[in-house]
């Protein structure tokens, strides 16, 4: 029993050892404190991870220029893993122990959907990097987000297949969060297009070979084209699976091709690719007088610099435009939160790596169909697709 | 089904098939000489592979995998001497543990070295679109190169095993570790080569696939619990069977897509798993009484 | 005296769980008590685990599975929408019996969603069946095969959450409402309910130590330590070996459903990274770190452990650390590391200084 009590003992000592060690809040007026929730490791770590590094180089660009308003920004990062337990108990305790005047993520659509309750209640301004429509929809007071609309990506692929004359698909799909969504967008929007869905699969995320089912679906004449709507490897995967088995159907892929380094690891398979994303990946190609240009440029040189061994990529720039909206709404309003995300809310034709934003407060993403091109795999390359 | 369809399923079935039994016969290589499964084999075919990604930009493929099969059977050696060698009789509850550990930790230094996004090293012969024609079905030239190095290093291995003094001594410890001792065998030296065996198969087995499947720092659990799969379907210990039961697991994985779901093709292995656990556990092709001798 | 030696160490815990309240109330840092809370009910699946892997001598690579199942029918019985299928005779049949509970959704549409009190008695009830039904197979094997057994159950349980619709695939359940125990008793996260909560949470904890205290000083508790140390010898004592594995297989997974009941609803949600191979991994590194018979030390290190890791702590080493736990441990004090006690070693060099003194009078 003596044993029990001197464990216990010792756990009382811990327990105010951390207490004791953990940071207390302390109010210096002068800083900003920014909290973010990213899946840093863990599953969707190819989210979390470029997002981490954007913010850590916007914040302290920032505060080498003066901060916002005079006012220097202090970054707390919080590695959720993926894990949407981890992401509540952090969400609580930036809210209330660290006292943070926003928060941007979570990475992930399951994550975000878990913290919209909890951010609502504590009125925190919360800024998602997650692309599921049902974290804006509805609207909830403080909660945005930065990634286009699934719909609209869906539409601009429709149309596209439309001028091509497609009209007979197959749908593959991974089983993220993105996958989901991306599915059952395609499957909603298929008969306002005239497209028909002749096979839709799901494969698993962490999934390495897909020579099997892409061999099922070339033995239906019928198809046309594929659509693909994942963020993990598998999207290059499949790539080379079907030029490897000699199938030339048109290749559609989701936003979430938006990173280099999948064209790269899909080498000559990845050509041809045909997708929709944001303009960060075309930035040298815009016109001069485009209002993105200069802002896609200078994100993508900067991220190369500081970071070479990384490539730019479309989920880092969720988080930019994250930030870059917290600080056009701070910039605006000052230092009073609710006033802040009014600013937020009526912000307009703000430029981002996603898209101009327009927010209004029944859009809390802010981006439209226009925030879209369409992209094409040339030499290795991003390019503007054209028939 | 016509026959190019038959071919294209058949050959993707071979190659993940014979994936999992060089996983798997490193479980077996392993569990011979110690009685232990070492739960972190996957991570040695993600190390070789990433190894050889990173070595590759420096020399050229061939030295690369070479250097890459070296630096994860040094890393084998080492996880034996400083986690296992030293441990007197531990519970096979323990081994259990300490592997698993091991499992997270290198795929957490892995995430910590190369971060967390996907590499693949140049396909050995053409690139990415090139295929051969066989009976009417493509297939991509490295899915050969995948069979025929698994091949052969399955080949040199039983004739290691068979024929070598090495390869008897470890077998003799395989088979009654004590009477290999007296007999003047160091058997502890024989375990320290078997994990450097199979974190060399492993390795070798990481560089083949990584242009078709790409390397990434997480793909060890999967792969083991496949192989884990393969090593109990054809019997823990024995090898050969593990060869039929990775061909067999992987047909009926690739033949599984012409029937079910594509989302159900990673449950297939666990409900094997379960079913010959239930069933027979020996394995299907080994004996009750072989296996109900050894310790587990 | 046995049992107040017994339940003396359940007091002081009373104790120490009231004063960290009130320690937290009077410093103003009641934000320590929502991770509190939520080790607590995270050690419930531990001290569960520990007595199935200490005293039943079985380890579980699947516990997060069971925890899972709890959570995950708790979380979509209590929040998926019944109002379309009202009609349906067993629909009518459950809203009539008072299973059903209605209320408004947050932009005012009629909800009909299972009450939770009988959504959790379900999920607890269906985890317990579950593992009755695997566990006669599962517990035959040994080693190696029975671990790999609970992992590919964990595996399977895990893959159901992420493919079905119904479980909200990969994104899991959000949204998910409190649960009234009692009226003015909720399991809920809101802001306003933390302290309540966090003596709910306690008061599981407390009333599972003593269940498990209490088994393992009865004559279940004595069957399943002769497992332990030698399963054939207690076998041919005439003790059924096989029942007494089971039964401690069940009411483990109970724990960890009715742990991952409370935890969805406290949480307002569920995520298929709860019945994750890691998860299972976790659970099983805890108990190994608290050691193996020991409901203290595992209850201790759930608590610590889960604190520091919810907290975020080790950052994007999470994983990392509890690897290096896992190996560290079961080098170096494989019987956990509250066995080499501070206490112990304290009271053994006062002991000797006795002694010495002892021998001083003695000669003088």
């Amino acid at each position: 029993m003596r044993r029990v009590l001197g464990s216990l003992l010792t756990v009382v000592i811990s327990f105010c050892l951390v207490a004791g060690f953990s940071p207390v809040p302390t109010a210096k007026a002068e800083n900003i404190k920014v909290g973010a929730i990213l899946a840093v490791t863990g599953g969707a770590s190819f989210l979390g991870g470029p997002e981490a590094r954007t913010l850590e180089m916007m914040v302290e660009e920032i505060n080498a220029n003066g901060g916002v308003n005079g006012n220097k920004l202090e970054l707390i990062i919080k590695d959720s893993g993926g894990n949407p337990e981890k992401a509540i108990s952090f969400a609580k305790q930036l809210i209330e122990e660290d006292k943070v005047f926003a928060i941007i993520g979570p990475s992930t659509s399951g994550e975000t959907m878990k913290i919209k309750n909890i951010a609502e209640e504590a009125q925190m301004i919360l800024l998602s990097c997650a692309a599921a429509e049902v974290i804006v929809n509805p609207v909830a007071k403080y909660v945005f987000k930065t990634p286009q609309k699934d719909s609209d990506a869906v539409k601009k692929i429709y149309g596209t297949m439309k001028d091509l004359g497609i009209s007979k698909i197959a749908v593959l799909t991974g089983n993220t969060g993105f996958g989901n969504a991306g599915k059952g967008q395609l499957e909603n929007i298929a008969p306002e297009f005239g497209i028909e869905i002749l096979a839709s699969e799901v494969y698993d995320k962490q999934a390495t070979d897909l020579s099997a089912i892409v061999a099922k679906l070339m033995a239906n004449k019928d198809i046309q084209a594929v659509v693909n709507w994942s963020i993990v490897p598998a999207q290059g995967i499949l790539a080379k699976n079907m030029r490897q088995a000699g199938w030339d159907v048109p290749l559609f892929q989701s936003h979430g091709f938006g990173n280099i380094k999948y064209v790269e690891a899909g080498g000559a398979a990845a050509e041809g690719i045909i997708f929709p994303a944001g303009r960060l990946l075309v930035a040298y190609s815009l016109p001069d007088d485009n209002p993105q240009k200069t802002l896609l440029v200078k994100y993508k040189v900067d991220y190369e610099t500081k970071y070479p061994e990384d490539k730019v990529s479309t989920f880092g720039g969720h988080a930019y435009d994250a930030l870059t909206i917290l600080v056009a709404g701070i910039e605006q309003a000052g230092l009073d939160k609710e006033k802040v995300r009014d600013a937020i809310e009526n912000l307009k034709e703000l430029p981002g790596t996603a898209g101009i934003f327009n927010f209004s407060p029944e859009d809390h993403n802010g981006l439209d169909i226009n925030s879209f091109e369409m992209l094409t795999v040339k030499d290795g390359k991003f390019a503007i697709y054209s028939k | 089904m016509t026959p190019e369809l038959f071919i294209q399923y058949l050959f993707a079935g071979i190659t993940y098939g014979i994936i999992y039994a060089i996983v798997a016969i490193g479980f077996n290589i392993i569990y011979n000489t110690t009685g232990i499964i070492n739960f972190a084999q996957g991570e040695f075919v993600m190390l070789g592979g990433m190894i050889a990604i990173t070595m590759n930009a420096f020399m050229p493929m061939t030295l690369a995998i070479m250097v890459a099969v070296l630096i994860t059977m040094v890393v084998g050696a080492l996880i034996e001497m400083v986690f296992i060698r030293w441990l007197e009789s531990p519970s096979v509850l323990r081994m259990i543990i300490i592997t698993i550990g091991i499992s997270i930790l290198a795929r957490e230094v892995a995430l910590h070295i190369w971060g967390e996004s996907v590499r693949a090293l140049p396909y050995f012969i053409g690139n990415e679109v090139t295929s051969v024609s066989i009976l009417g079905a493509r297939i991509s030239p490295q899915v050969l190169w995948v069979i025929g190095v698994c091949s052969l290093m399955v080949a040199g291995l039983s004739l290691f095993f068979k024929f070598t003094s090495l390869g008897r001594e470890m077998r003799a410890c395989a088979a009654n570790r004590r009477a290999a001792t007296l007999c003047g065998i160091n058997t502890k030296n024989m375990v320290t080569l078997s994990f450097v065996l199979s974190a060399g198969i492993g390795a070798v087995a990481g560089c083949v696939m990584s242009p078709i499947t790409y390397s990434d720092y997480s793909m060890g659990p999967n792969l083991a619990i496949k192989g884990f799969t393969v090593a109990i379907l054809g019997g823990l210990g024995n090898s050969l069977a593990a060869v039929a039961a990775g061909l067999l697991l992987g047909i009926i994985e690739a033949f599984s897509v012409s029937v079910l779901p594509l989302a159900f093709q990673d449950a297939i292995a666990t409900a094997i798993l379960l079913l010959i656990l239930f069933i027979r556990p020996h394995g299907l092709f080994g004996s009750s009484e072989a296996a109900s001798l050894k310790e587990f | 005296m046995d049992l107040l030696k017994r339940y003396i160490p359940v007091l002081f815990l009373l104790g120490l769980v009231i004063g960290i309240q009130l320690m937290t109330h009077f410093t103003g840092t009641g934000y320590y008590l929502t991770q509190l809370t939520m080790s607590a009910y995270y050690s419930v699946v531990v001290i569960g685990l520990c007595v199935l892997m200490g005293y039943g001598g079985q380890i579980s690579l699947g516990h997060a599975g069971f925890f899972a199942i709890g959570g995950y029918l708790a979380g979509a019985l209590t929040t998926h929408n019944l109002m379309p299928f009202k009609d349906y005779g067993l629909i009518t049949f459950l809203d009539r019996t008072g299973m059903l509970v209605a209320s408004k959704d947050l932009y005012g549409g009629d909800l009909l969603t299972v009450e939770p009190w009988a959504a959790c008695i379900t999920a607890v009830l269906a985890a317990g069946i579950i593992a009755f039904t695997i566990g006669g197979p599962v517990l035959k094997l040994k080693g190696h095969y029975l671990a790999m057994a609970t992992l590919g159950f964990g595996i399977i349980i895990y893959r159901i959450g992420l493919a079905t619709q119904y479980f909200g695939e990969a994104d899991g359940i959000s949204e998910v409402p409190g649960f009234k125990l009692l009226p003015g008793i909720e399991v809920s996260g809101s802001f306003g309910a933390r302290v309540l909560n966090y003596y709910i949470a306690w008061a599981v904890v407390i009333v599972a130590v003593i269940l498990l205290l209490n088994l393992i000083h009865s004559r279940v508790g004595r069957a399943l330590r002769s497992i332990h140390g030698a399963e054939e010898a207690a076998n041919a004592m005439g003790v059924n070996t096989s029942r007494y594995k089971l039964y401690i297989f069940v009411l483990s997974a109970v724990f960890a459903a009715l742990a991952g009941v409370l935890v969805t609803h406290y949480n307002g949600g569920i995520g298929p990274s709860e019945a994750g191979v890691m998860k299972s991994v976790r659970y099983v590194a805890i108990v190994a770190v608290g050691g193996m018979a020991n409901i203290w030390g595992a209850l201790i290190m759930g608590i610590v452990l889960n604190f520091l890791s919810l907290r975020g702590v080790f950052g994007s080493y999470d994983d990392a650390v509890f690897g290096i736990i896992l190996i560290v441990i079961m080098l170096f004090a494989p019987q956990g590391i509250l066995k080499i006690n501070p206490w112990q070693q304290v009271k053994s060099f006062f002991s000797v200084l006795a002694a010495e003194r002892g021998e001083d009078t003695a000669d003088s």
